[in-house]
C-alpha cells in the first residue's frame, strides 16, 4: 500500500442497541495536516474512529484512501494499511514489556524464535529520533499515563502509520507533557503525516489544528479551517448552544473546619513515602484546590482521606472525629464523597448496569431498600430522574455502564457522589475528558454545593480551573504542601513555579 | 528403620513419584495453556476419561499402544473444539460449559466401556526403556532412567512450553489474549483463533494425560480410573502460577506427598487413612494460601471476548 495521502469516511452510519452514534457522518484527513474532530461526550467520536480502525462495523459507509475504497474489517487490516491509533483507554497489556507490547503487532520471520533484541534496538532509535524517552525493557505496569502515552505513540511510529488518531490524548497528561506531545505533533507533520486529534480543551485544539469537524449527537454539524473560528463558536457549535463558563462570586465566610489533616505520613505502593507530614485544613463551605504536577502525591492524599490508603504516621480528623485508617465504609457513612481518578475501574463497576452504579453507596440503606429487599420501583424513579438532571447520556438505566462514553461515566459518578449530599468531597480531576459544556455544568454544580456548605477538596492540574473555582490553593510538591494561599493573592506564574517547587523568599 | 532402608523408601517414593506426575502434567501444562488465553477448562477430567478409553480400547483390541495414544490425542482434539465452540463462539459460561464436558467425557468413556468391553481386561502396557548404560547406574538409573517413553515426554514438555510460551511470538499473543484481549486485538491479533488453539492444544494434552493412566500406568481401564486427576490438574495450573516449572514443582510436590502417604498407610500404623489421604491435598492448599504473585493470574480469565463491546 502506498502512503496514505488521503482518508475519506463517507456517509458512516452505526448503530448500537438504543442509540445511533454515527448518522451518515464523514470526514477527511490529508497527509501532514491535524484535523480536530470535536463534540460533547457521547456525540459519537470514539466510535467513528473506532471504525476507521477496524474494531466496529458500520452499518452503512465507505472509507476511501487515496480516492480507493478500502475495507477495513480488523484492525490488523488497519495497521498494513498505516492507520495508527492511540485510544481513549489505552490499548496495552500492563503485565508485557513495552518491547513485547510492540513485538506483539510483528510477523516475525521465524515461528519458532523472536528477536526482541532487535525490536528494542528499534524502539531505541525510534525513541531517541522522536524524543520520546522510553526504557522498551520495564513493564507497562510500572509506567504513568504520560509513559504509557508515549508507549501508544511507539507502537504506532514502529509500524509506519501515516495517518494517526489521537484520541483525547491531553486528558491525563500533564501541563508540561501536553507541551511536549504537541511540539513533537508539529514535527511528525512536517514530515507528512496526517493526524485526527480528538479533544475537549479547546485552546489546545486552536493551538494545533488546521481544520476542525464537530460531531453532535452523531451528526456532523460544522466544519471549518481553524483560521475562520474561535473558541467560543466551537462550543457553540458542539453543544448546539451557548456555553459560558460560570463566574464565581468570591466568598470571604467560610463555616467551621470539616476536614483537618495533622502531619500525615504514607507509603505509595512500592513503599516509598508518598506523604511526608501533611497538614491541610479544609472548611465548610469551601474549595480548596490542590495544584500540584500529577504523581507528587496526590492520589495518596486523596485516598488516605478516604480511608482507601494507610497512613503510618499523624491524624485525619473529619467533623472533628478521628477517620484515620477507619474503613471507607465508615468514612462513606460518615458523610464523605470521593470522586476518583480513575474513573472506569475505581469509581463504577463497568459490567454494571447505569442504575446499580448510582445506588452503589445506598442499596442497603432506605428508601432504597426495604428490611432487605431492593425497592425497584423507587429505585428506578430515583436513577431516572438522576440521569435526567445531569445530563448523563445514556440509553436508558439499564445500560451497562462501559457501554457509556467517557465523559458520561464521568457525568454519572458525579451525580451519585453529589445526590449523596455528603459533607464533604474529594474531587479528583473531575473534568478529565468531559466536554466544555459539561465543564460549565459540574462546575456549577461544585460551585453549588459548596454554597450549600459543603467541603470540598478539588485536585487538578488545570490552573485556570484552580483559579476559578478555589477560595483556597495548596500547592503539593514532592509528596509534601509547599504553600497554601488564597486565591485572590494567586496567579498562574506564580502557581506554575510553586508547582515546580520554588517557592519565593525561601532558600 | 535402619538407615539403609529409608534411603531405600526414598528413592521407592521418588521412582514412583516421577512415574505418576507425568499424566499430570501432560493434564495440567494443557490446562494452563488454555487458561493462560483466558479459558478456564474445566472438562480436563472428562476428556482424561474419554482419552484414557480410547488409548485403552485400541491397545487392547488392535494391539497397538501407539495407535492408542494417537486416536486419544485426536479425540482429546475434537473435545478441545467442543468447548473452544461453545465457550469462545458461543460465549458460554466457562464454568459450566466445562463442568459440560466433564459429564460427557466421564459418561460416553463409561458407556463405550461398557458396550465394548464390559469387564476387567488388562494389557501389557507401554515398556519402561533401557537405556543402555545409563540405566544401570546405581540409584539414578532406577530413578530417572527406567521410566517409559511418556514419562521423558511429559517432562520434557515443561521447557518446550516455557519456551513456547516465553520465547515465540505465538506465545506471546498467547499471554496477552488472556490478559488484555482488546489491546492484543487491536495489534492484529485473532483472539478467538489463539483462544481455539490453546483450548484444543490443552484438550489433545489431557487426552494424552488419561491415555497415559489406562495404557502406561494401570494397564487397563476401570470407571473411576482418573479419579479426581483431572481435577487435581486445574489445581496444580493455580499453584503452579500458570508456569511451566511452577507446574512441575506442584505435580512433583503432590506425587511426592501422595507416595509418601501411601507408605504410611500400608505401613502398618493405625491412624486413620481417611487422614493420611488429606495430607497431599492439605500441602497444595497450603502452598496455594502462602504463595501470591503480580501478574500471575491471566486477568481474563474465564471472559469472553467481543470486540464491539468496550469493558
Ligand atoms: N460498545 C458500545 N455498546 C453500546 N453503546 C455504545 C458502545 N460504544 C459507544 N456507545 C454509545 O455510542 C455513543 C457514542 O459514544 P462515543 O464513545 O463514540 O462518544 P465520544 O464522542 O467518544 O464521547 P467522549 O467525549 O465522552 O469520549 C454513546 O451514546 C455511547 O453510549
Ligand atoms: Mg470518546
Amino acid at each position: 500500500m502506498d502512503k496514505i495521502k488521503s482518508l475519506e469516511m463517507v456517509n458512516i452510519t452505526k448503530k448500537f442497541p438504543g442509540v445511533i452514534a454515527n448518522k451518515d457522518v464523514h470526514l477527511k484527513v490529508e497527509s501532514g495536516e491535524v484535523l480536530a474532530l470535536l463534540g460533547e461526550n457521547g456525540a459519537g467520536k470514539t466510535t467513528l474512529m473506532n471504525i476507521l480502525y477496524g474494531l466496529y462495523h458500520p452499518n452503512s459507509g465507505r472509507i476511501l484512501i487515496n480516492d480507493q475504497e478500502v475495507k477495513i474489517d480488523s484492525p490488523k487490516k488497519a495497521l498494513d494499511l498505516g492507520i495508527g491509533m492511540v485510544h481513549q483507554h489505552f490499548m496495552l497489556v500492563p503485565s508485557l514489556t513495552v518491547t513485547e507490547n510492540v513485538a506483539l503487532g510483528i510477523k516475525f520471520k521465524s515461528k519458532f524464535s523472536m528477536d526482541l533484541d532487535n525490536v528494542a534496538q528499534k524502539i531505541k532509535l525510534l525513541s531517541k529520533k522522536h524524543d520520546l524517552n522510553i526504557d522498551s525493557s520495564l513493564l507497562i505496569s510500572d509506567l504513568s499515563v504520560g509513559e504509557r502515552q508515549k508507549v501508544e505513540i511507539i507502537k504506532a511510529l514502529y509500524f509506519n502509520a501515516n495517518i494517526l488518531v489521537l484520541d483525547e490524548p491531553t486528558a491525563a497528561l500533564t501541563p508540561q507533557e501536553t507541551d511536549d506531545l504537541i511540539k513533537w505533533l508539529r514535527s511528525v507533520i512536517k514530515e507528512g503525516m496526517g493526524v485526527i486529534f480528538i479533544s475537549h480543551k479547546l485552546n489546545e485544539v486552536m493551538n494545533v489544528s488546521d481544520r476542525v469537524e464537530v460531531l453532535r449527537n452523531g451528526k456532523n454539524v460544522f466544519s471549518t479551517p481553524i483560521s475562520k473560528t474561535n473558541i467560543n463558536q466551537l462550543a457553540r457549535k458542539m453543544a448546539g448552544h451557548d456555553v459560558e463558563l460560570p463566574t464565581v462570586e468570591r466568598k470571604n465566610k467560610f463555616g467551621n473546619t470539616i476536614i483537618e489533616l495533622e502531619n500525615v505520613w504514607a507509603k505509595n505502593e512500592r513503599g516509598l513515602d508518598a506523604l511526608r507530614g501533611v497538614n491541610l485544613t479544609i472548611r465548610k463551605g469551601e474549595i480548596l484546590g490542590i495544584a500540584g504536577v500529577s504523581g507528587n502525591g496526590q492520589k495518596e492524599l486523596a485516598e488516605s482521606i478516604t480511608g482507601l490508603q494507610k497512613i503510618y504516621k499523624g491524624d485525619i480528623r473529619f467533623k472533628g472525629e478521628s477517620i484515620a485508617n477507619k474503613s471507607v465504609q465508615s468514612i462513606i457513612d460518615k458523610g464523605m464523597g470521593y470522586i476518583p481518578e480513575d474513573r472506569l475501574h475505581m469509581g463504577t463497576i463497568p459490567g454494571f448496569k447505569v442504575k446499580e452504579n448510582l445506588i452503589l453507596k445506598d442499596y442497603l440503606r432506605s428508601p432504597f431498600s426495604k428490611i432487605f429487599l431492593l425497592d425497584r420501583t423507587y429505585i428506578k424513579d430515583y436513577c431516572k430522574s438522576t440521569v435526567d438532571e445531569y445530563d448523563v447520556r445514556c440509553p436508558n438505566i439499564n445500560t451497562p455502564t462501559h457501554a457509556l462514553s467517557g465523559g458520561n461515566i464521568q457525568k454519572l459518578i458525579l451525580s451519585r457522589e453529589l445526590k449523596r449530599e455528603p459533607d464533604a468531597l474529594v474531587a479528583s480531576y473531575p473534568i478529565r475528558g468531559v466536554d466544555i459544556a459539561a465543564v460549565q455544568y459540574i462546575h456549577e454544580k461544585l460551585l453549588e454545593a459548596r454554597d450549600n456548605d459543603m467541603g470540598i477538596l478539588l485536585i487538578t492540574e488545570e490552573l485556570d480551573e484552580l483559579i476559578n473555582l478555589s477560595d483556597r490553593i495548596a500547592v503539593i510538591y514532592e509528596d509534601q504542601i509547599l504553600d497554601v494561599i488564597d486565591t485572590a493573592e494567586a496567579d498562574k506564574s506564580k502557581l506554575g513555579l510553586l508547582m515546580a517547587g520554588i517557592k519565593e523568599g525561601s532558600r | 528403620m535402619a538407615i539403609n532402608e529409608i534411603l531405600n523408601l526414598i528413592l521407592r517414593i521418588l521412582t514412583v513419584a516421577i512415574a505418576v506426575s507425568a499424566p499430570y502434567l501432560f493434564a495440567a501444562i494443557g490446562e494452563m495453556f488454555s487458561q493462560k488465553s483466558g479459558v478456564l477448562n474445566l472438562g480436563v477430567e472428562g476428556i482424561m476419561m474419554l482419552g484414557a478409553f480410547v488409548a485403552f480400547y485400541f491397545a487392547w483390541a488392535y494391539e497397538s499402544i501407539l495407535l492408542g495414544i494417537i486416536l486419544a490425542v485426536f479425540v482429546g482434539a475434537l473435545m478441545g473444539l467442543l468447548m473452544s465452540f461453545v465457550s469462545v463462539t458461543l460465549k458460554a459460561k466457562q464454568g459450566i460449559s466445562g463442568i459440560g464436558l466433564y459429564m460427557f467425557g466421564w459418561g460416553v468413556a463409561g458407556t463405550l466401556f461398557r458396550l465394548f468391553i464390559g469387564g476387567v481386561e488388562d494389557i501389557a502396557g507401554l515398556p519402561n526403556l533401557h537405556l543402555g548404560f545409563l540405566s544401570e547406574l546405581p540409584i539414578l538409573g532406577k530413578l530417572l532412567f527406567s521410566h517409559n517413553i511418556l514419562v521423558y515426554l511429559a517432562f520434557l514438555l515443561v521447557p518446550i512450553s516455557w519456551y513456547v510460551l516465553y520465547k515465540t511470538s505465538w506465545g506471546l499473543k498467547v499471554r496477552a489474549v488472556g490478559s488484555t484481549p482488546r489491546a492484543a486485538d487491536t495489534m492484529g491479533t485473532n483472539v478467538n483463533k489463539i483462544r481455539y488453539q490453546c483450548v484444543i492444544l490443552g484438550s489433545m494434552l489431557a487426552a494424552l494425560g488419561g491415555a497415559y493412566l489406562s495404557v502406561a500406568q494401570a494397564n487397563m481401564f476401570a470407571n473411576d480410573l482418573v479419579a479426581g486427576r483431572g481435577f487435581i490438574a486445574v489445581a496444580l495450573v493455580y499453584f503452579g502460577r500458570w508456569k511451566p516449572f511452577g507446574i512441575l514443582k506442584g505435580a512433583m510436590l503432590f506425587s511426592i506427598a501422595n507416595g509418601f502417604q501411601r507408605w504410611y498407610q500400608i505401613s502398618g500404623s493405625t491412624f486413620p487413612y481417611e487422614v493420611t489421604v488429606i495430607f497431599p491435598y492439605l500441602l497444595i492448599i497450603i502452598v496455594l494460601a502462602l504463595s501470591h504473585e503480580k501478574f500471575a493470574e491471566p486477568t481474563a480469565l474465564t471472559v469472553p471476548y467481543d470486540r464491539e463491546f468496550k469493558g
